[in-house]
């Protein structure tokens, strides 16, 4: 490019178009995660006493070190909901993403009848608020609603118990299985869908079946997709909070500090300890940044490691 | 969407001269994915049944039989409060439907910049953002109030409406997006007429984009719709809560009073119909490839 006015005028507004472009993101970006991010960790820090009136009223606090972590962490009810939500995490995400993947498979399989009214079918309750999904759910497990005990009564059997345990873990994972089956069922089958056909045209020639297909070829393709929605689950578990919340009214069996994000709202709003809500956040952020760091690296050498 | 299934018999037959058994319509495929679509739909028929049920009919009466009270329980649902549960709607609109809005076109305008500039530090706010994608948005709710409630704002509609406008997973997609579907050529031509930058994007980039700003669009639509913590946290007057909370209160209130229980679930299927809409109509525009495509880009 010649090196004249207009080029030089062309190059530098160049240089602070992007900028400005992205100014608004960089703004919101600062404000709603940079800062609060800051500002929680200050705060795990911190030790607050609310005193005087009103929900903030005088504030007396004081650096206290580790303490706040050390509390969190020896607080047997936190871990307790920390336990609680990994083992929902185990029965949740390997059934949702093990369907997602079933379903996707099926629907590339060639000539299966009814394909757009099955994946319209399943993909629907993702329109549908974890808070709503919960209150349906919740409904059809409450005995006196429940058109399964319904059933089991009419057979005979005594009424069904969804909200014990094992029973509510489940329960939970079912709407999570429910809400969420179809989402990653889209993600997988339109990557299926970009795989060109010629890569397997040449396994039917040979006779391969279309189990084998799946399992050969298919699955080790779409494996990125399956890492993007194994992240996003991974993230999404552990912030559990809507669906126990909204089933609590119904059953005795969860309590109100029955996943950490309770625990910590329950700190934060209820009992005026900002310190400990902020430290038992940044324990269950590093927790998921590290669990979704683990997967990542663990998958990228597997699914990346040839291309990349 | 409809059922698009090519006529059986007559290609079956063609088929099958060609290529005896391969040619079959796989049962086992299409009873499975029935059965999924069974398990989909069940929930949303029996909210749909439910709410024709007076109270009494709903303890009493089997689950799937419809009952006699759809119009009462629409009328006491639309009075209850003084109309507060269609004041939840609005809300709720209003929340994720202008949050969606203005989160897809600051997405769009950093994934642009991302995508078709090179600066210096490209990488870095790249990088930056993307780390943002990893945060839990929900670990936030709690400083993001008290940062908010320090100037004032936790509590009104803003509280709810600015946290959900930054989005980095959009940000990231639009990048992608910006990447595939937008040629430089046509970039440089537009420069070379003289079109100033902010006219490029307004009139060439976005339009080139729309497809992508779809999704993006509809993921934080649904995103900020059942967003619960959120609103949750920042909202304690009733009439600015949305149809999540709301519906989440009223349940609270109907565990000691099961009169109400009719109401929740005639408040659940109202809110549940216009979304499903929603969905069906827009899944045409969407593309999941978008997603499907992301962690390669």
């Amino acid at each position: 490019m010649p090196a004249t006015s207009a080029g030089r005028r062309t190059r530098l507004r160049a240089a602070s178009t992007p900028w400005l472009f992205a100014s608004p993101a960089i703004v919101l970006f600062t404000l709603f995660l940079v800062i609060p991010i800051g500002y929680a960790i200050y705060l795990s820090f911190r030790g607050f006493r609310v005193e005087g009136g009103g929900a903030f009223g005088r504030r007396v606090q004081a650096f206290v070190g580790l303490d706040n972590y050390t509390t969190a962490l020896s607080d047997p009810e936190y871990v307790a909901g920390l336990g609680r939500v990994l083992l929902y995490g185990l029965i949740s995400i390997p059934t949702v993403l093990g369907l997602a993947l079933l379903f996707a498979l099926l629907l590339d399989t060639p000539r299966v009848r009814a394909r757009g009214f099955a994946r319209t079918a399943i993909f629907l309750p993702y329109a549908v608020p974890g808070v709503i999904a919960s209150l349906l759910w919740g409904f059809l497990y409450l005995p006196s609603t429940s058109p399964i005990t319904y059933l089991a009564r009419q057979l005979g059997a005594g009424p069904l118990d969804f909200f014990g345990f094992p029973a509510l873990y489940f329960s939970l994972a079912n709407i999570a299985l429910w809400s969420g089956v179809g989402f990653n069922m889209i993600i997988i089958f339109t990557s299926l869908r970009a795989i060109p056909t010629s890569v397997y045209e040449a396994a039917r020639i040979d006779g391969a079946s279309e189990l084998q297909i799946a399992w050969r070829i298919k699955i080790p393709l779409v494996a990125p997709a399956l890492v993007l929605t194994g992240l996003f689950s991974v993230i999404g578990t552990l912030q559990l909070y809507s669906e126990p919340a909204t089933l609590r009214p119904m059953t005795t069996t969860i309590s109100s500090s029955w996943v950490p994000l309770m625990k910590i709202y329950q700190e934060a709003f209820s009992n005026d300890n900002l310190g400990g809500a902020a430290a038992a956040s940044v324990v269950l952020a590093l927790g998921i940044l590290v669990l979704s760091l683990l997967l990542l690296r663990f998958f990228q050498r597997r699914t990346f490691g040839d291309n990349a | 969407m409809t059922v698009v299934t090519t006529t059986g018999t007559t290609g079956d037959r063609q088929f099958r001269r060609r290529r005896p058994r391969a040619r079959r319509r796989p049962r086992l495929p299409f009873t499975v994915l029935l059965l999924g679509a069974l398990y989909c739909l069940t929930p949303v028929a029996w909210v749909v049944i439910a709410a024709s049920k007076t109270p009494r009919e709903l303890f009493t009466t089997f689950s799937f039989a419809p009952g006699s009270g759809l119009f009462d329980n629409l009328a006491n649902l639309s009075a209850y409060g003084g109309g507060q549960f269609w004041r939840w709607g609005l809300n709720s609109l209003l929340y994720a439907g202008l949050g969606a809005i203005l989160s897809t076109l600051v997405s769009a305008m950093a994934g642009y910049a991302l995508a078709k500039f090179r600066f210096r530090g490209r990488e870095v706010l790249f990088s930056v953002i993307l780390a943002g994608v990893l945060v839990p948005g929900i670990v936030l709710a709690v400083p993001q109030y008290l940062l908010l409630a320090s100037v004032g704002l936790a509590g009104t509609h803003w509280s709810v409406l600015l946290p959900v406008i930054i989005n980095p997973f959009g940000i990231f997609l639009c990048r992608v997006f910006a990447n595939a579907a937008i040629p430089e050529s046509t970039l440089e031509a537009a420069r070379l007429d003289g079109a100033g930058e902010l006219r490029i994007f307004g009139t060439i980039v976005l339009p080139m984009m729309a497809q992508g700003l779809v999704t993006v669009f509809l993921l934080q639509f649904v995103g900020i719709w059942n967003n619960f913590l959120l609103p949750f946290i920042m909202l304690s007057d009733q009439d600015k809560y949305p149809i999540t909370l709301g519906l989440y209160t009223f349940l609270g209130k109907g565990a000691g009073d099961s009169d109400l229980y009719p109401l929740v679930i005639m408040g659940s299927a109202v809110s549940v119909i216009p979304l499903i809409a929603l969905v069906l109509v827009l899944q045409r525009f969407w593309r999941a490839d978008l997603l499907a495509g992301g962690l390669k880009g």
